[in-house]
């Protein structure tokens, strides 16, 4: 990793965030824009969850006894019942162990 | 206590419930940044000049798979591209305010800023200094997030890598997107991206599954609200 290309990714998110507040004198982005933007995390994150999850180190499909994917349902769980970040990345982590050092 | 300085408290109180989930965060990322050899300095140094929790970890997820430069970049744009909304959003309050104002404002956008600053604004419009209340609430963030990453950088010498924490950033994003579970076309959304990302980890080329997940999930969701306002 270089110093430059954190400088460079600092200037991008910089500018995501300066640009609109720069540029505009009012909200222009329509309710369909603003609707399609909302989805930008539920389109990304994703994207970032699933691989290590189910990917092993050497990047083929593992779907048989994956202490992970079973980690990561229960978590959703709790996430879905609690709507508590905190206790959603407790339960993910906590069962992740139990499965690992104890089952 | 004069009006600069109330609001100015306003939005470090409004704020502060948010930050307790920030804090694991934050030292999640500083133990990950030391755990991949970035050091101490690089470390805090993102975290200073980026200050930007879930594109920091995605930098260093793409750094760990041996992605190439331009792909973290891109990757680290499009995961902000969330950002131009917000700042849409906010522009209709603080058009009127001086250039530096803007430029200081924009360095602390951040989601939970946003989100209490946001409705603070729709509350109080009158409020000639409402942009002190994005101030108090900004820096409220970067003082955590500055704080759980040095900790991280700390822990992250002594935390054995045994404990699987690199699993936790998948939990971490998964706990962000809580509020998308209940709403099924999200749900979809989030599906199609996962999906792409995992077939495409391999066969994408130069680690660009996150832009090729995120596009393929966007053009779902565009399609979505589409047919949404079509049967209106």
């Amino acid at each position: 990793m270089h110093w430059s290309l954190i400088i460079y990714c600092g200037v991008i998110t910089y500018l995501t965030r300066f640009s609109m507040i720069f540029l505009l004198k009012k909200d222009i982005f329509n309710n369909k824009t603003k609707k399609i933007l909302s989805y930008v995390p539920a389109a990304i994150f994703p994207a970032i969850i699933f691989p290590p999850i189910f990917l092993d180190n050497s990047g083929s499909l593992d779907l048989e006894n994956n202490p992970k994917i079973i980690a990561a349902i229960f978590a959703i769980i709790v996430g879905y019942l609690s709507k508590n970040v905190i206790a959603t990345i407790f339960a993910g982590l906590t069962s992740y162990w139990f499965l690992i050092f104890v089952v | 206590m004069n009006n600069k300085l109330k609001t100015l408290f306003k939005g470090v109180t409004d704020v502060s419930p948010l930050m307790i989930p920030v804090f694991p965060f934050g030292i999640i990322y500083g133990v990950i940044g030391m755990e991949l050899g970035l050091g101490a300095y690089m470390t805090l140094g993102a975290s200073i000049i980026m200050f930007a929790g879930a594109s920091q970890i995605v930098l260093l997820q793409l750094f760990s798979g041996g992605a190439s430069s331009l792909v973290m970049f891109s990757s680290v744009g499009a995961v902000n591209s969330r950002h131009l909304l917000y700042g849409a959003v906010l522009s209709e309050h603080l058009s009127t305010l001086r250039l530096t104002w803007k430029i200081i404002l924009s360095y602390v956008l951040v989601d939970q800023a946003f989100a209490v600053s946001n409705t603070y604004f729709k509350n109080n419009e009158n409020n000639e200094n409402k942009h002190y209340h994005l101030l108090g609430a900004g820096f409220t963030c970067w003082v955590i997030w500055q704080i759980s990453t040095i900790i991280g950088i700390v822990l992250g010498s002594v935390v054995p890598e045994e404990l699987g924490l690199s699993f936790t950033i998948s939990l971490t994003f998964l706990a962000l997107l809580i509020n998308d579970f209940r709403k099924f076309k999200n749900i979809i959304v989030m599906l199609v991206s996962g999906i792409v990302a995992t077939i495409g980890y391999n066969i994408i080329p130069f680690k660009a599954y996150i832009i090729v997940s995120a596009l393929s999930a966007l053009t779902v969701a565009t399609l979505l609200t589409l047919t949404e306002i079509k049967k209106k």
